[in-house]
């Protein structure tokens, strides 16, 4: 176990020292929150135009965190750069000759980047609901109170959590962060929404690690016919994380390094 | 104590080590030579655990490394320089490793006054010149005060001053009792820093010995003849006469002739028999490049399209002795390698045989000393390193050159 905290230590000095650290969660933060406000926003002035089928299904809470898929893009990067920049660097093969226990390095250097990435998505989610529904005005607003909101912005956190952890796991695997970003920017900014909102793919689409955890944001379900929950989504897009954190763990136990 | 047995790595179809066997011991510096893409860094990390042998194995004071109790304390190693994230400060870098060790925080600045970057502790490591770069991996590799060092050719990008400090420290790191396995793919600078060689090429192992014995085995000591230049024909003359005593007489491109299998004394006489003058009888050791070279070219991955004979320090003709990528043999002609020159070095490093060796920017310090000349020089006894009993003064150890005297030294 000291040997744990010592990688914990050393981790968390590594991530505060580098200015990526900096500037990807900050981008995150301000994204998620901008975005969400624009929208909301927007909402509010167009509401009385809006269909009477959107009006009735209006969850006031999502909106708020529709800046979310862009916001989730810098939590991507800030996963791939903490793993991957220890490959492009080459600072991997001093860390491991320094500790030899590779999944111990591993998950001490992703518990110290996750629990930064869950503190600064819990603030990113109270900010971005918070300032959302007070643009959305008196009208259209809800409160942490009112059913569901708490557990749709607490899991709003959990998820830019959780896809952090995820792209670190990918990381891991693919080793260049290059390569990495290259493959999780396009696969969640596009190709997971072209899944999901294709009819043919709609099906498949909603297991994938974004659709599946993102139902936890949603406070009003009506005409959603998912079979799953929110928390039931949020345990999807969980066993992808665990899959990828195994494959990560796997690929850097066995592989040269 | 390294201890490799029957090492191998395999990547696909090429073969990047084949089954080396070696030792290295405590107390000396160990060089580790080959040419580029001879196996050396993939042999360096299969030490540090890093990558898995295919076969053999290899163990650190009789442990693998992966199960070497407190690892970081007890091995330290310098893999690549440039294998720092540029953003972080030179400080940073080497406390976040320092932290991941287990190593006290005040560690990290005693390292970097070792290594003389006090100054540029807070900076950016992105924007350090190679040296600095170098002197911060040879820090983070000293972070532990460990045992066993590894250096994967850490004068690379080095400046002459650099050169020297490296050494040193390499010197008195043995002297201390540790064990040093430095790799580098220049022979010059190994026959200066290291007391014994381990030579691969190819992946595989083509010498194990003291470097004593290397020079001796690989290279050989030849006469430089001249003769005067005003009458045409006494070359020739001296030519056959010394070839029809027995030895291997080649004429060299300003018309000296480079003659082996004989002793100055015997040349000396010859001559005098054959009615020729002399303008030139000078002892020579065959340039440990050269036979370096030699030993190595049949082992050498990447070739350029220049031929041998236009490299700096060669010259035309094999050198006698050198069996070309084998372990030598002997020296042919019943001569004793080192017949000529007491010391070795005096030849491999000085001015002449036309080869401006990679130290010519440097006047004097490698230069022929005087035989038993007092050696004053400003780096002077480097805590005696054990050496083997030998006569001969070591001008690698103490270059008399007053004008090389820096900060370098500082520590």
């Amino acid at each position: 176990m000291a040997v744990a905290s010592q990688v914990l230590t050393s981790e968390w000095t590594k991530i505060r020292s580098v200015r990526s650290t900096v500037w990807t969660l900050g981008i995150a933060v301000v994204v998620t929150v901008v975005m969400g406000a624009a929208i909301c926003l927007l909402v509010k002035n167009d509401f009385e135009s809006m269909p009477v089928r959107e009006r009735l299904t209006f969850d006031a809470t999502s909106t708020a965190f529709a800046g979310m898929g862009l916001g989730q893009l810098a939590m991507i990067v800030f996963g791939v750069l903490v793993v991957g920049g220890e490959y492009s660097t080459g600072m991997i093969r001093t860390s491991l000759a320094a500790v030899p226990q590779r999944g111990t390095f591993l998950f001490s250097k992703i518990a110290v980047a996750t629990l930064l990435a869950f503190v600064v998505s819990l603030v990113t989610s109270f900010v971005a609901f918070s300032v959302g529904q007070s643009l959305l005005g008196p009208d259209l607003r809800v409160g942490l109170g009112d059913p569901g909101v708490l557990r749709a912005v607490f899991g709003g956190a959990l998820y830019m959590t959780l896809i952090t952890l995820f792209s670190m796991g990918v990381a891991a695997v693919l080793r260049s962060p290059m390569l990495s970003l290259g493959i999780l920017m396009p696969f969640f900014f596009l190709i997971s929404n072209i899944l999901g909102a294709v009819s043919a793919t709609r099906k498949l689409g909603r297991y994938l690690p974004d659709q599946a955890g993102q139902k936890v944001m949603k406070v009003v379900t009506t005409g959603d016919d998912v079979p799953y929950g929110p928390w039931g989504g949020l345990g999807i897009m969980a066993l992808w994380v665990i899959a990828a954190l195994i494959a990560g763990y796997l690929f850097l136990k066995k592989r040269d390094a | 104590m390294i201890e490799a047995v029957g090492l191998t790595k395999r990547y696909g179809a090429k073969t990047a080590v084949h089954n080396l066997s070696f030792q290295v011991r405590p107390g000396t510096v160990t060089g580790f030579l080959g040419p580029n893409g001879s196996g050396k860094s993939t042999t360096m990390r299969m030490i540090l655990g890093l990558d898995t042998p295919t076969s053999g194995h290899v163990t650190i004071g009789g442990h693998p490394f992966r199960k070497l109790p407190n690892a970081p304390r007890q091995v330290g190693a310098l893999l690549d320089a440039k294998a720092v994230h540029g953003g972080r400060s030179a400080r940073q870098h080497l406390l976040s490793l320092a932290q991941l060790s287990g190593i006290p925080a005040s560690r990290v600045d005693e390292v970097l006054g070792l290594v003389g970057l006090q100054d540029v502790a807070k900076k950016r490591s992105k924007g350090f010149s190679l040296g600095m770069g170098q002197r911060l991996g040879i820090a983070a590799a000293m972070l532990g005060d460990p045992q066993v060092l590894l250096f994967d050719e850490p004068v690379n990008g080095l400046d002459p001053d650099g050169i020297l400090w490296v050494r040193n420290l390499m010197k008195q790191l043995a002297s201390e009792g540790r064990t040093v396995f430095v790799s580098s793919h220049l022979m010059s600078e190994m026959a200066l820093t290291a007391e014994h060689l381990i030579v691969i090429g190819r992946g595989q192992l083509l010498a194990d010995m003291n470097v004593k014995d290397f020079i001796a085995a690989n290279s050989t000591g030849f006469a430089r003849v001249r003769t005067p230049d005003t009458e045409p024909g006494l070359a020739e003359k001296l030519t056959s006469a010394l070839s029809e005593a027995g030895g291997q007489v080649v004429p060299e491109p300003d018309g000296a002739l480079r003659v082996t299998g004989l002793a100055l004394p015997r040349i000396s006489d010859l001559a005098h028999e054959a009615d020729v003058r002399l303008w030139e009888l000078s002892p020579h050791q065959a340039s440990l490049e050269e036979a370096y070279m030699q030993l190595t070219q049949g082992a050498v991955d990447y070739r350029s399209a220049v031929p041998p004979q236009a490299v700096p320090g060669m010259m035309p003709g094999a050198v006698p002795g050198v069996v070309p990528g084998g372990v030598p043999g002997a020296v042919p002609g019943g001569m004793p390698p080192q017949g000529y020159a007491g010391d070795p070095y005096a030849g491999a490093y000085g001015p002449q045989g036309g080869a401006p060796g990679p130290y010519a920017g440097q006047p004097g310090p490698y230069g022929a000393q005087p035989q038993g000349a007092p050696v004053p020089g400003p780096y002077g006894a480097p805590p005696a390193p054990p050496q083997q009993p030998q006569a001969q003064p070591q001008p690698h150890a103490a270059p008399a050159d007053p004008t090389q005297q820096h900060s370098e030294d500082a520590r």
